[in-house]
């Protein structure tokens, strides 16, 4: 996997500095959309029984290709670990990155690279092993800490235990399944991760009820996908797929009744699902693509629920990714 | 003998495209000119594309601060730190496990090379036994085994293993007393000093003696008591100027006190063993290489076995041993780059990993990666190809 990272270095260096053909003219010619994922994360990117990769992410790969291409199956998604993810981007490698990638500053302004919106609320937090019998973030003085390399985690990790005066060994591995390995060794008391991920990580233990997640929240983890700078026609579509997934929930129209709502005489509905003006034309796709979104792959609270919420084995309640006007703070401007 | 019609008379200059030097000098011009050209079109390409992307270039990152903690760091480090400081601590700590395992793996493959070698029939399948078995294992599954299966029958910081409530073995690493020196020990690495100086002094005058009148004094036995004696012996006069963090449990882990962390051993085992294997099979045929003859001359001037090897063999196989040596010492420089994989913080892993992630900068940090990696490995080659041309033979 690692040549991901040499081969995207190459072409950096060797590709040569013409024109390039827009995303979206690249995405139709291959006739599919190349996204960058998880490997395996569960509730987020992994491969289920039938070899298929399911996910709130890769749903979203799903969706954008959808929009893009009118059929959800055309992704081709592309394993990449954390070290390797934002190169593979810069260099054309994928064509959109889903891979609960943390929206910062400095990743949105200086790598190249634009976040196209937050497709999940997370936050860090600490796993530790029941029997330490920790309340509290507050006594992990002194601790050693897995974590994963070249993350905002480990960023964050450093910042919290030196305002609070405590020490730590940051005990630093290349992939979640490392770190897992590593906190099942014993190597380390904690593994720190946003909350989610520690949670599909919690239930990949031999026995999850020897670890639990502590409840304290130290840092904003606002997931989301990212695009390459300087195709703002791509980055169009990408953002306003989720817009549209989330417009759809707003509206309450969910797969199973998408069909019917086509008939809708409610003008937002009329719009979001192209009935009434194109709203497509102008990012240069088809005027049903919140249509085909909806229809293959669902609104927003459906791959939610499916995923990480209620139906899945996660149950992480919505929390923070509720809907604005449901106690959440997901909101997406209106399609007008 | 017929002359064809249009050879060019005797004595006139062949047109320069028919002569072999000049043609050979333009030839040599066109490949560096080409090269040349190469190089400019790649940085300049790189420039352009990295600004048309927008993605930051140039070395400013390396002032900028860090942030992240590094687990083992052999000069003072802290989250405060800057990037520029992450990349010295990583190439340390590749240097670190690099040249302790170019010491071990010398040490092991000498043994089990001339173990194999050895009439001991036992101790000879040993030997044939460990270089098959660990020569013929990647590297990276040996890596894993030293860290995971070897880790995980460890005991947790609770229930460490303890020798005599000073030195603890549990799954955190090994925890040692860590010395703290107090005023007046100053005198002692001084003494040391001198003790070493004097030593050669000693060594050289004694080789110049025994040319000159046959006698020797034994002046390694010698140097050893003065090199270890003398300082011990102003460490007792000075009131032993030394005392002692011992490391103790305190909350989660041990604190105070020197800790060798699990990935620095797995790491180097692994390196050292599996280096080892291949360092045991050129010792071996260094020595195959030297005639029977040379051992039966050496026994029929009844040196002693030992002797026999020490004077005769090993200075001859030295020479066919060094060149090979090299190339096993840079595969192992090298080779610790994989530490990355358990997550032992070496160059690779803190800098072309965390850094890199980080900043985003690919070219620079990797650039500077394999800079670092290059300049190691030929100041690894100057030096032994130094040593080579201090034991090759010189014909008189």
């Amino acid at each position: 996997m690692k040549t991901v990272r040499w081969l995207g270095l190459g072409i950096s260096i060797l590709a040569p500095s013409v024109a390039m053909a827009s995303t979206l003219e690249t995405v139709q010619n291959r006739d599919s959309v190349r996204c960058g994922v998880n490997a395996a994360q569960p509730g987020f990117s992994a491969l289920d029984d039938d070899d298929q990769y399911r996910g709130l992410d890769t749903d979203i790969c799903r969706a954008i290709a959808a929009a893009a291409l009118g059929d959800a199956s055309k992704v081709d998604f592309v394993p990449l670990d954390s070290v390797e993810r934002f190169t593979a981007l810069q260099s054309g490698e994928v064509d959109v990155l889903s891979r609960t990638t943390t929206w910062t500053s400095n990743r949105d302004t200086s790598l190249g690279i634009n976040f196209t919106g937050v497709s999940y609320y997370d936050g860090q937090a600490f796993m530790v092993a029941s029997d330490l019998g920790v309340q509290s973030t507050k006594e992990l003085d002194g601790a050693a800490v897995c974590t994963q390399s070249g993350t905002t985690s480990e960023l964050n990790l450093s910042d919290y235990f030196r305002i609070h005066n405590m020490a730590y060994d940051a005990v630093v591995f290349d992939s979640p399944e490392q770190s897992i390995a590593g906190f099942e060794a014993g190597r380390c008391d904690v593994l720190s991760s946003d909350a989610s991920q520690l949670y599909a990580q919690r239930m990949q233990l031999a026995d999850p009820d020897r670890a639990v997640v502590l409840p304290e929240i130290i840092s904003k983890e606002p997931l989301g996908p990212a695009v390459r700078q300087g195709d703002d026609q791509w980055f169009n579509i990408v953002k306003w797929t989720l817009f549209a997934m989330l417009n759809a929930e707003e509206l309450g129209i969910s797969q199973e009744n998408v069909d019917e709502q086509l008939d809708s005489d409610n003008p937002d509905i009329m719009r979001l699902l192209g009935q009434d003006g194109d709203f497509g034309e102008a990012m240069g796709i088809e005027a049903d693509w919140a249509y085909q979104i909806v229809k293959q792959v669902g609104n927003y609270a459906e791959i939610y629920d499916r995923n990480v919420g209620s139906d899945s084995d996660f149950n992480i309640a919505r929390g923070l990714n509720g809907l604005w006007n449901n106690g959440g703070i997901q909101y997406a401007p209106p399609i007008r | 003998m017929s002359v064809r019609p249009n050879a060019r008379p005797v004595g006139q200059k062949p047109p320069f495209w028919r002569d072999r030097a000049k043609r050979a000098l333009i030839f040599q011009f066109i490949l560096i000119a080409a090269v040349a050209v190469f190089l400019v079109y790649i940085v300049g390409n790189t420039q352009d594309n990295l600004a048309a992307r927008g993605i930051t270039t140039g070395f400013g990152f390396l002032s900028n601060t860090a942030g992240f903690g590094i687990v083992q760091s052999l000069i003072d480090y802290s989250s405060q730190s800057t990037y520029g400081r992450t990349f010295l601590v990583g190439l340390l700590n590749t240097l670190l496990v690099g040249s302790l395992g170019v010491v071990a793996a010398t040490i092991i493959g000498f043994i089990v090379g001339i173990a194999r070698l050895s009439p001991n029939w036992l101790l000879a399948r040993l030997a044939t036994a460990y270089i098959e078995t660990f020569r013929n294992i990647p590297l990276l599954l040996q890596i894993f085994f030293w860290y995971y299966a070897v880790l995980r029958t460890l005991p947790s910081a609770r229930d460490s293993l303890t020798f005599g409530e000073i030195i603890f073995l549990n799954v955190r690493g090994l925890y040692l007393p860590e010395p703290l020196f107090e005023s007046g020990f100053g005198l002692i690495p001084v003494t040391f000093i001198l003790a070493i100086v004097a030593s050669i002094a000693l060594i050289i005058w004694n080789k110049r003696r025994q040319e000159a009148t046959g006698q020797r004094l034994p002046a390694y036995w010698i140097s050893f008591a003065l090199i270890f004696g003398l300082p011990l012996l102003v460490m007792f006069a000075t009131g032993v100027p030394i005392t002692w963090d011992v490391p103790e449990l305190r909350g989660f882990n041990f604190r105070g006190g020197f800790t060798v962390i699990p990935e620095f051993l797995a790491l180097w085992l692994a390196l050292s063993i599996y280096t080892a294997a291949f360092i045991a099979e050129i010792v071996r045929s260094g020595i195959q290489a030297i005639s029977h003859g040379q051992t039966e001359a050496a026994q029929a001037l009844s040196l002693p076995r030992s002797l026999v090897l020490r004077l005769v063999v090993i200075p001859q196989a030295l020479r066919v041993i060094i060149p090979p040596l090299t190339s096993q010492y840079l595969n192992l420089i090298k080779n610790s780059s994989l530490a990355t994989a358990i997550g032992y913080p070496d160059l690779v892993s803190v800098f072309a990993g965390t850094t890199l992630n980080q900043t985003g900068q690919a070219i620079e940090v990797i650039a500077m990666t394999m800079a670092v990696y290059l300049t190691i490995s030929l100041l690894v080659s100057m030096f032994m190809n130094w040593f080579n041309a201090r034991v090759a033979l010189v014909e008189r």
